[in-house]
């Protein structure tokens, strides 16, 4: 099944949505990562519902499907969020997120929730579990894209560079590899704790094909998807630039203080009507 | 005979790590067996599968964690993956990975770590996996197994991928004897009984095996009766043949090419605390790195010799 929905006030529907069940959920939960949640929402939402991922909620495992990689594993509740508005769980579960009990635990468990596609949470290792999917699907002969998520912060990881080693050099153009670049990490900006630029010439010199775009902008994410699965003989990059708690004020105003944080319940009602509008 | 083994009359086999090597090659038939590599090949011996089968055959270079975590993501798509490396290299460099990406989701991943413990000899302690079983150990729902000799290596790689879940496999570098020269039978979790007796029991693994049954040799002189068991499988260690050892004979020693801590002995200690405590004693290299030397001056220095192993028998019996 592809879900694809050309509709652009549709998928704007679906942002405002995810941007709901992350501030509801994480602000229930009492603890939780909305702010790097709220930044991924639009690369989701095109990736589930802008005709980019191949999958079937009902058989979570086909092994046809295409597969996202969450690396930066403590955006769970956007994850959640578009997985259960995806079909894969009901979405009356997200309430439950953290509790004892909840196959939605604070960081995501591929054993408990259907949708996950690996077990992510201690950062780095998401690209590598990705290049291992894109390599059985080329031993299979299977037709398959794999998608995967890092946060810029995630990529001072030495592993990550392991990992855009190997693919470029094994030219792996089943795979994407998005960095969601919101610009902050737990204590403060990732430019005063440790500046990538240039990301894009860095990735570019691992043989990677870099594109670099608006990470909420809906027709950006959209077209940076079909210039992603355009290109052959390389694994692509696509550097998303991105607002660490995108859509909610208190959280944009300050987005260096609101990392692990979620928002109190006395600024939620005033979230979820900015997040609406 | 190398290894300080003496009275044995036992031919010098294979490797472990060799025999790993041939047996994988053999069984990578299998179309689902995916081998990475972190260039090392040519001494895991995962170059005789590469050989055969270089579609399904990847060196990942120097970078352990992103071969573990590759490993994780072909066996997430149905692929045995094997991931063989210098154990300390695979277990210590890349051990987040392997909590993780492996151990945590319940991957079907095999490790192999080769060249573990001192008797990989001149290259010294930088190269020498002595925290290895501990740190498998710690893992939940992971299969540790250490074997002794060529057959029993190549009939637990066998089992190993032919059995679903996350493992470790641990190989040695030199050449050691045949233990099981018509092949070993082996379930996992389950020891051999090697040499049965009523004194005192030895259990061991890996190159211990070997000096437990030259050590049995030398107390029946002294008319000791020696059980020797080979405790191949760590985890899930077989309780009931150490529950019958300590109800059957006076006590028990365990030797292993490993740390005091977390190991074969540290496991043997917890099953018989629990379930029949009896006199123990313990042979390995204790609470210290090693040195460069060969493999039998390390051996001899850290107390890991047939003697050894007596000493202890003795000790155990005399109290």
């Amino acid at each position: 099944m592809e879900a694809r929905t050309e509709d652009r006030a549709e998928l704007e529907r679906i942002t405002t949505t995810l941007r709901e069940h992350i501030v509801r959920s994480t602000t229930k939960a009492g603890s939780g990562h909305p702010s790097t949640s709220l930044s991924m929402v639009e690369i989701v939402t095109v990736l589930y519902f802008g005709g980019v991922l191949r999958y079937d909620p009902k058989e979570p495992r086909y092994p046809d499907r295409d597969r996202f990689v969450l690396s930066k594993g403590h955006g769970a509740p956007g994850l959640y969020a578009v997985l259960a508005e995806a079909g894969f769980f009901p979405v009356e579960d997200l309430l439950t997120l953290r509790q004892l009990g909840s196959p939605l635990e604070g960081h995501p468990n591929m054993c408990r929730l259907p949708g996950v596609e690996a077990s992510t949470g201690s950062l780095g290792q998401g690209f590598s579990i990705a290049i291992g999917h894109a390599l059985a699907g080329k031993l299979d002969g299977r037709d398959y894209r794999v998608y995967v998520m890092v946060g810029d912060g995630e990529t001072e990881q030495g592993q990550v560079w392991e990992a855009a080693m190997f693919a470029g050099n094994h030219g792996l153009d089943n795979l994407t590899l998005i960095v969601d670049r919101n610009g902050h990490q737990q204590t403060g900006a990732v430019a005063d704790i440790q500046p990538l630029d240039p990301l894009d010439e860095k990735l570019r010199s691992f043989n990677l094909e870099v594109r670099t775009i608006d990470g909420h902008s809906l027709e950006e994410v959209a077209a940076g998807f079909d210039w992603a699965r355009s290109v052959t003989g390389k694994p692509q990059a696509i550097i998303a630039n991105t607002i660490k708690g995108k859509g909610v004020s208190l959280l944009e105003a300050e987005q260096g203080k609101w990392h692990g944080k979620p928002i109190p319940p006395d600024e939620e009602a005033k979230a979820l009507a900015e997040v609406s509008t | 005979m190398s290894l300080g083994i003496e009275r044995l009359k036992l031919e010098d086999g294979p490797a472990t790590r060799e025999a790993f090597g041939d047996a994988l090659a053999e069984l990578g038939s299998d179309e689902r067996v995916v081998v990475v590599d972190g260039d090392v090949n040519n001494s895991t011996f995962t170059n005789k599968f590469a050989e055969r089968y270089p579609d399904r055959f990847f060196n990942v270079g120097i970078a352990e964690s992103n071969m573990v975590g590759i490993a994780a993501g072909l066996a997430g798509c149905g692929k045995i993956a094997v991931a063989a490396s210098f154990s300390t290299f695979l277990m210590s460099n890349a051990f987040d990975q392997i909590r993780m990406s492996v151990a945590f989701p319940n991957q079907n991943v095999k490790l192999v770590g080769t060249h573990a413990g001192i008797s990989i000899g001149e290259d010294g302690p930088s190269q020498m996996a002595i925290e290895d079983v501990a740190l498998a150990c710690a893992l939940p729902g992971f299969t540790v197994i250490v074997p002794a000799d060529g057959p029993s290596t190549a009939a637990a790689t066998k089992v190993l991928l032919e059995t679903e879940g996350p493992m470790f496999l641990r190989c040695g570098r030199p050449k050691v004897p045949v233990l099981y020269p018509g092949g070993a039978d082996f379930h996992l979790g389950k020891a051999n009984v090697l040499r049965d007796g009523d004194d005192v029991t030895v259990i061991a693994n890996g190159i211990m095996v070997a000096m437990a049954l030259d050590a049995a040799e030398a107390l029946a002189d002294e008319g000791v009766s020696v059980r020797v068991l080979d405790m191949h499988t760590v985890k899930p260690i077989d309780v009931v043949a150490i529950e019958r050892a300590a109800n059957e004979t006076r006590g028990i020693v365990v030797a292993e090419e490993h740390l005091a801590y977390g190991g074969l002995g540290a496991t043997v200690a917890m099953v018989v605390a629990e379930r029949k405590p009896t006199r123990l004693a313990f042979v390995n290299i204790g609470d210290t790195y090693a040195t460069s030397g060969t493999p039998e001056e390390l051996l001899a220095q850290y107390g890991l010799t047939p003697g050894a192993i007596a000493d202890a028998a003795r000790r155990v019996l005399k109290d």
